[in-house]
C-alpha cells in the first residue's frame, strides 16, 4: 500500500455516556500504524473529549483522555477544534489539556497539536479529506 | 466505483443497517464493485446468527449473508467491538474460553486494520450510523 491518503477522524459526541469516542480512540490509534496523512477534528460535543481535569470515577467508566496525550508520538498532530462548538459550551482552548508533538523537521521542538479553526476552515479541511469516518 | 461500507449502530434499533444494505444491493446491481462491509461499535450485532426476528420483519442478519454468498462480499467484525458485545466465531470463543460461537454465515472477525485498509483502497468509504 503505497498510496497515501488524507484521512479525518470526525469525533461529534461527548467522551462518555455513549462509548463512540473511545472506540473512534482506537481507530486513530490503529490507524497510525498505516502510514497515512491523518487529521482529528472535534466539533459539538465532541469538543468535551479534549477537556482537561476529567474525573469518571461516578460514573464508573474509565477516564481514556490521557491516551490523546500519546497521539503525538503516534505522528497524529493534526487536531482541529472547532471555534462555535467551544463558544457554544462556554469553552475556550484554555479548558482543553494541551497536546503536542516533537517536530522532526524542527530539531525535535515541541509543539502544539490544536489548532482551533471555524466552521468554515473545517469545511475545507473536509473538502480536501479523502476519507473522512465520523464518529 | 470501487467502494466500501462502515455501519455502527446495531440491526433493530437504528436503520443504519437497512440502509447500508440497499445502498450495497443497489450499488452492486448497477455494477460497482464493493470492497468491504465493516462492522463497528453495535453494528457488530448484525453478525449473530442467534438473531431470530418476528417472522413478518425482514431479517436483517439472513439478508446480508445472503448478498455476501451472491457477490462473494467481505462482511467484517471488528474483533474488539465484538469481543465487547460477545459476538465471536468457533476461533474467537475457543480463544476466550467461551463454550459457544454465534457469528452468522458470511461474516468474518478482524482487526480495525481492516477499515483502514478499505479507506485506502476504495473509492468511496461510506459510513452509515449516528
Amino acid at each position: 500500500m503505497s498510496e497515501t491518503k488524507k484521512f479525518l477522524y470526525v469525533n461529534r459526541k461527548a467522551p462518555y455516556g455513549t462509548i463512540y469516542a473511545l472506540e473512534s480512540l482506537e481507530v486513530v490509534l490503529i490507524g497510525a500504524a498505516f502510514e497515512q496523512d491523518v487529521a482529528l477534528a472535534f466539533l459539538d460535543d465532541g469538543v468535551y473529549q479534549l477537556t482537561k481535569g476529567q474525573a469518571t470515577d461516578e460514573v464508573g467508566m474509565k477516564n481514556f483522555s490521557p491516551t490523546y496525550r500519546a497521539l503525538g508520538d503516534y505522528d497524529v498532530n493534526k487536531i482541529y477544534v472547532e471555534q462555535e462548538s467551544l463558544d457554544a459550551r462556554g469553552l475556550s482552548l484554555d479548558d482543553l489539556q494541551a497536546l503536542t508533538y516533537e517536530d522532526e523537521d524542527d530539531d525535535y521542538a515541541e509543539k502544539d497539536s490544536i489548532k482551533v479553526v471555524s466552521a468554515a476552515e473545517l469545511a475545507k479541511i473536509m473538502e480536501q479529506s479523502d476519507v473522512i469516518l465520523s464518529f | 466505483m470501487k467502494f466500501s461500507v462502515m455501519i455502527s449502530e446495531g440491526p433493530y434499533t437504528h436503520q443504519a443497517s437497512d440502509t447500508a444494505y440497499n445502498f450495497t444491493k443497489a450499488a452492486l446491481e448497477n455494477g460497482h464493485e464493493c470492497f468491504r462491509v465493516f462492522f463497528y461499535h453495535d453494528g457488530v450485532n448484525n453478525g449473530t446468527r442467534l438473531s431470530t426476528p418476528p417472522t413478518d420483519d425482514r431479517n436483517v442478519i439472513n439478508r446480508w449473508s445472503e448478498l455476501a454468498a451472491a457477490h462473494n462480499l467481505d462482511l467484517v467484525l471488528c474483533v474488539a467491538a465484538a469481543q465487547r458485545r460477545g459476538i465471536a466465531d468457533a476461533d474467537e470463543a475457543k480463544r476466550n474460553g467461551k463454550d459457544a460461537d454465534n457469528i452468522a454465515p458470511g461474516f468474518r472477525i478482524s482487526g480495525l486494520g481492516q477499515l483502514i485498509e478499505a479507506g485506502i483502497q476504495s473509492d468511496r468509504l461510506v459510513t452509515f450510523g449516528d
